[in-house]
Order: structure tokens, then C-alpha cells, then sequence
């Protein structure tokens, strides 16, 4: 034990000497990133403090929420709020956590709908407690019915139709899309409008989206096997990396477009490797949650009148990559 | 049925495996016999049924590989009786750390590969240190490690880079002569051999090396098969757990650098979970046994070449793709049924 410890600390040392001596990068890396502004600094509202409390079915670590969440605190920084965050994937859980927000009387509960039946006596108590609560991302057909403010995300169905309609006109026939997570609704939904209004042939892949290696060689493997796929839809901007690098490796002439962006996607978009991409604009999505529940408590009022507020489908091309870039490194896009 | 007797690992004495035998019946006594015909049938089957799948080996092979280079060390780490549920996460951990490392020094690409074997190493370091002080079971101190590393992963990518995906480190000096090492491809022919199956080859004639001509080889049947008894006859069981770790740590550094570089130097750090699993599949499904005492590093490697031939062959079967994980799980236990199916018969007729 002793002589492996020892052994070990010889190691640990010969590592920081390394690191001391060693070359530095001359190109990319911290030194060279550019600090563009982005947190807008400016003074905040004097209305009284808020708390507001926001809970998804985010897993951890998904990019999708981190974004939505930056625009939620930028929002509660300007409105003197105080802002909490918890997420759970499973459905219990996150109706249990919503439970924990009641009881703490928050001023206001943010909450996605993905799940909706083992939501609604979650929210519906949070509105009998006299929390007002807005609904965010999916589930906009019961955000009324379950007594929410306002609806305020896009429909997944919406996006995929949008998707559909790009893909005709660029005169594609043949297209595969890509789900990475076996039994996600939404991914489902996405999919299914692509179909519903492509004129073409949609086919659906299941891909593990825990492994890139597997996302790669599986989506790489349908290239392969079908030579006809004109067209690759992946649905995070995480899978369309891969989705890129499998048609390269497989020297097919598919065209890759995704939902949902990330610095990865919007330099990929400049580079003519994506072809398009769906924004559904996650920073405003949490952004306005915020808003509308200072709004409504200051001033009574409800953004879009009651009516689900759209944020997406909007569709962006390498003409948006110079702009999407600053953005989607900071982390607000 | 164990293949050493802990009872009598003295250097010296006569090993039943050593002893002189038939070529055929040596050939039958070997763990990886049953998996072997078991590769074959899946090959066979897909071969067959799936236009392009002997076009595309290729790709088969390198799917294999993603599993294989994990499964040679947990095959041995499973040989020594423990398990890693850790494994999987850490494969995400060493990727990470080369790319926050190397990003936030603005260092050479190459400190962040080495910084990031130190972190892995001593990953696995505490995971046998820890089993051997407590005497917990490799469970629990591995399920504790990997939802830690697993927090960790995210929540120390978000601290320092804001986001939970890494910034891209693709345009910084090393990167290049990196990516040959742990993600380019050299074309042989219309054969494109990627860099991770020359690895996984490497790793699997070390191991095998180590098993079968090393002191420690017969440490890690001794220790599997009865530590106590191989303690009793003077085995240095804790060291030679610990190096079991180490061994995980290697391969998952590997894999590791593996995802950074091949994919434009950006990690995602939710990355990995579930993966274990896949893993220690590999291992079972090539002959080891989940008591210890009994395995091979072939057997974990033609183990992970029916995982990679399953999985890529359903897509190139086309069938119908929200199938895809019940077929997979069907294939692989129809493998294993096959496998240890034609093991039994052959140690009735030894």
C-alpha cells in the first residue's frame, strides 16, 4: 500500500512540473475567447421581491434547459426576483417537487407539461394555494384546462410540420429521423409532423443517445444501408455533431438538419454541414415565464392574452450562423 | 467448473492448465469456446438477412470496438471477482477533463490528455482502495463512485464553462496529433480500419498476455476465485485489485479521449450512463463468469463484437427501428443461450 500511495505522489508531482513547463496553446483556449457583453448589467425594477420557482423534465445536464434557465435569471435579475430551479425526467417527481414550491408559497411556479396527466393535481394545487403558474416547452393543450396564466413554448408538432415544409422545398424525397431517446413524446411528435407534411418518405431511426460512438455508428449504419436517404433530421443539436460526421463516414450526399441549436450547430450551419436548423428560442421561453409572472403580479397582465404563446418553429440557415455563433457561445441562443 | 482452485496457486505447482491435454480438448476447455459459436451465428444470421452488412464491416467493427476497449479491463476487473458500475460515466469524466483542462490553461491539447490519465487513474485508484479498506461489496463503492463522478461531470462542466457541453478546443495546438492517435482511420483498401481497433487488438493481447503468462494473471484467477484462500497462500490481493481498477482507468482514459477527438473536441457531459452495463454484457455474453474465477480477454472481445454485430446489423437489417433495444436484448440472449449451451456439451464430453 505504501509503495503504491508513494508511487502515486511521484506521479501527482511529475504531472505539475509537467503542466508548468509545458507549452501553451498559441491558438483557441480561454485566452482567446472574446467577451462580448451578454449579461446586460442596467438597473432592475424597485417592485417588491419575488420568488418564482421553475421545475422541468429535464435530465441532467441536457444543454436544451441550461439555456432556458440563463433566460429565466436574466429576467429575474431585471425583475428583482428570486429564482429557483428543480428538474427531475421522472413524472413523480416532478409533481412532488412542484408540492415542495406550494407549500414554500412561492409567488409563482413555472412548469413543463411533458407528462400532463401526473402534473395536473400538482398544478391545480398550486392554484388553489393561489400561486399563479405558467406552463413552459410542451403540454399547451392543457395549460388552460389545468388552470395555468398562459401557455408559452412551441408545439413539437408544429415544429416538425415546419420541417416537413423546408424539406420539399429543397426538393428532398427521402428522409430519416433520428430519435435518440427511446419513448420521449416529444421526440414522437416532432417526427410524426415531419411525416405529416413531407411529401417525401420519413422513416424513423432509433439511436442510443447515451454513447456518441453508438449515435454515430448506428445513424452511419442506416446511411450505409439505404442509399437513397437524402436527408438526416436530428432532434438535439447534440446528435446533429454526429449525425454529420456519420454521413461523412459513410460518403453518402445526405443533407443533416436538426431542431434545436448549439454552438456546435450554428458553426455547422456557417460551414454548409447542417443545412437548417428549428429554433424554438428556449432563452425566451424562460425568459418570459419570469416576465409574465412579475408582469401579472405588478400589473395584471397576461402575455398573449391567454392564448399558447409561440416561441418557435423558426428556421435558421447559414445566413443567421454569423449572429447565432455570438449567441449560442454565450449561451443565451 | 472454476478454472483455478485457489487452494493451490504456488508458483510452482502444477496448474490444471497447464497440464498436458489434447489440443482439441484444450480447445474445449477454453472460456471463450460457446461465444465463438455464438459470433458466428449472429454473423451468419446478419450476413445473410442484411444487404450491406458485410459491405459495411467496417463500421461493425468500430462499433465493437467503443465496447470492446471497456470490456477487456471489466472482463479482468470480473476474472478478479469485482464489478465497476463506474465505468461508463468515466469514459464522459477523462474526456472532460483533457478539454477543460487543456481549454481553461489554454494549454497544449496534449497536458489535457496527460492531466486527464492522472484524474482517471486515481478515479480508479479510489475505487479499489476504497473496496479493499472497507471490505464493502464493488457494488456499492462503484455505484457510489459513478453517481459522484456522474454529479460531478455536470456540475463541475457547468461551474467552469457555463454550459453543460464543453467548448470546442478543435482549433488549439496538439489537436491534430492527437486525433491520429485516439480517432483518425487509416483506409485498407475500401476497408476503413479506425484507430480505436487497433487499440482494442492491443488491449486484448495485453490482457491476454497478463492472464495467461503472468504472475498476475494467476493473481486475478486467485483472488476471483477465493480471496481469502488466495490471501492464506500469500496473493497480494489488495494490490492486485487495485491494479484491476487502474486497469478500468486506462481503458476508460482511452475511450475517453477517443469521444473528444473524434467529435470536433466537444463532450457533452451528461454523457455515458448506462454504458456499464454494456459493458460488463460484453464480458458475460464472452464466457466470464459474474462470481469470478472464470473469463478471458478474448472471450470479453468476441462478447463485444456480438454486441457491436447486433446493434449495427438490426439497422442494416432494417427492421423497424422502435424495436431496436428488443432486438437487441433478444440477439444477445440468444447469443449467450447459444454460448453456454455449447459449453456445457463440451465439458460433458471432456
Amino acid at each position: 500500500m505504501a509503495r503504491s500511495t508513494r508511487v502515486f505522489a511521484a506521479v501527482a508531482t511529475a504531472t505539475l512540473l509537467a503542466v508548468a513547463a509545458a507549452g501553451c496553446s498559441d491558438s483557441g483556449g480561454k485566452d482567446a475567447e472574446e467577451n462580448d457583453g451578454g449579461g446586460g448589467g442596467g438597473g432592475g425594477v424597485n417592485t417588491p421581491r419575488m420568488e418564482i420557482a421553475m421545475v422541468t423534465h429535464s435530465a441532467p445536464g441536457d444543454t436544451f434547459w441550461d439555456i432556458v434557465q440563463s433566460g429565466s435569471k436574466q429576467a429575474a435579475a431585471k425583475d428583482n426576483v428570486e429564482f429557483l430551479y428543480a428538474n427531475s425526467e421522472k413524472d413523480d417527481e416532478q409533481a412532488r417537487l412542484v408540492q415542495t414550491f406550494v407549500d414554500k408559497k412561492v409567488d409563482g411556479i413555472i412548469v413543463t407539461l411533458a407528462k400532463p396527466e401526473a402534473m395536473k393535481s400538482a398544478v391545480q394545487a398550486a392554484v388553489d394555494a393561489g400561486i399563479p403558474v405558467v406552463t413552459i416547452n410542451s403540454g399547451a393543450e392543457f395549460s388552460k384546462e389545468y388552470g395555468a396564466l398562459s401557455h408559452i413554448g412551441q408545439e413539437e408538432a408544429v415544429a416538425g410540420e415546419a420541417v416537413g415544409e423546408e424539406l420539399n422545398e429543397r426538393g428532398r424525397k427521402n428522409a430519416v429521423c433520428v430519435i435518440h431517446e427511446q419513448g420521449n413524446v416529444g421526440l414522437e411528435q416532432r417526427c410524426a409532423g415531419v411525416k405529416k407534411t413531407f411529401s417525401g418518405s420519413v422513416e424513423n431511426l432509433t439511436v442510443d443517445g447515451a454513447s456518441k460512438p453508438a449515435v454515430l455508428s448506428g445513424i452511419q449504419a442506416k446511411l450505409e444501408a439505404d442509399g437513397g436517404i437524402d436527408s438526416v433530421v436530428t432532434l438535439n443539436a447534440d446528435v446533429a455533431a454526429s449525425a454529420v460526421e456519420a454521413k461523412d463516414a459513410s460518403g453518402s450526399k445526405a443533407e443533416v438538419a436538426t431542431f434545436d441549436l448549439n454552438a456546435a450547430v450554428a458553426a455547422s450551419l456557417e460551414s454548409k454541414q447542417l443545412s437548417f436548423a428549428v429554433d424554438q428560442q428556449p432563452y425566451l421561453q424562460g425568459y418570459l415565464a419570469v416576465d409574465e409572472l412579475w408582469l401579472y403580479e405588478t400589473n395584471g397582465n397576461v402575455i398573449g392574452g391567454g392564448q399558447t404563446v409561440l416561441t418557435g418553429p423558426a428556421i435558421v440557415t447559414e445566413e443567421d450562423a454569423p449572429d447565432l455563433k455570438k449567441f449560442t457561445e454565450r449561451g443565451t441562443r | 467448473m472454476t478454472a483455478t482452485l485457489p487452494a493451490d496457486p504456488a508458483p510452482k505447482a502444477p496448474d490444471e492448465r497447464l497440464l498436458h491435454a489434447s489440443p482439441l480438448h484444450r480447445l474445449l476447455g477454453r472460456p471463450e469456446l460457446g461465444s465463438v459459436i455464438g459470433a458466428v451465428a449472429v454473423f451468419l444470421f446478419f450476413a445473410v438477412i442484411a444487404d450491406s452488412f458485410l459491405s459495411s464491416l467496417d463500421t461493425v467493427l468500430y462499433a465493437a470496438s467503443t465496447i470492446g476497449i471497456m470490456a477487456v479491463p471489466v472482463a479482468l476487473l470480473m476474472i478478479g471477482g469485482e464489478f465497476d458500475l463506474s465505468a461508463g460515466v468515466l469514459v464522459t469524466s477523462a474526456a472532460l477533463t483533457s478539454t477543460m483542462f487543456a481549454y481553461e490553461m489554454t494549454a497544449n491539447v496534449w497536458v489535457g490528455v496527460f492531466v486527464s490519465l492522472l484524474v482517471t487513474l486515481a478515479v480508479g485508484f479510489f475505487n479499489g482502495y476504497m473496496l479493499v479498506r472497507t471490505g464493502l461489496p464493488s457494488f456499492i463503492i462503484t455505484l457510489g463512485t459513478y453517481l459522484m463522478l456522474w454529479g460531478a461531470n455536470i456540475g463541475i462542466t457547468k461551474r467552469i464553462q457555463g454550459t453543460v457541453s464543453t467548448k470546442s478546443i478543435s482549433d488549439m495546438q496538439g489537436f491534430e496529433s492527437a486525433r491520429v492517435l485516439f480517432a483518425s482511420s487509416i483506409d485498407v483498401g475500401s476497408f476503413k480500419v479506425r484507430v480505436t481497433i487497433l487499440w482494442w487488438i492491443g488491449l486484448v493481447a495485453l490482457a491476454t498476455w497478463i492472464l495467461l503468462r503472468t504472475r498476475w494473471g494467476n493473481w486475478i484467477f486467485a483472488v476471483g476465485g477465493g480471496k481469502d484462500a488466495a490471501r492464506a497462500v500469500g496473493v497480494p490481493v489488495r494490490r492486485t485489485k487495485i491494479g484491476l481498477y487502474l486497469g478500468v482507468a486506462v481503458a476508460a482514459w482511452i475511450s475517453g479521449q477517443h469521444l473528444l477527438f473524434s467529435f470536433s473536441g466537444v463532450v457533452q457531459s451528461a454523457e455515458g450512463r448506462g454504458l456499464e452495463l454494456h459493458y460488463i454484457a460484453a464480458a458475460v455474453i464472452g464466457g466470464c463468469l459474474l462470481t469470478g474465477g472464470y473469463g478471458s480477454a478474448v472471450g470479453a472481445a468476441i462478447g463485444a463484437l456480438i454486441f457491436g454485430m447486433a446493434k449495427q446489423g438490426i439497422v442494416y437489417a432494417q427492421w423497424d427501428s422502435d424495436w431496436f433495444w428488443f432486438f437487441l436484448g433478444a440477439m444477445l440472449l440468444l447469443a449467450t443461450i447459444l454460448n453456454s449451451w455449447v459449453r456445457k456439451r463440451a465439458e460433458a464430453a471432456r
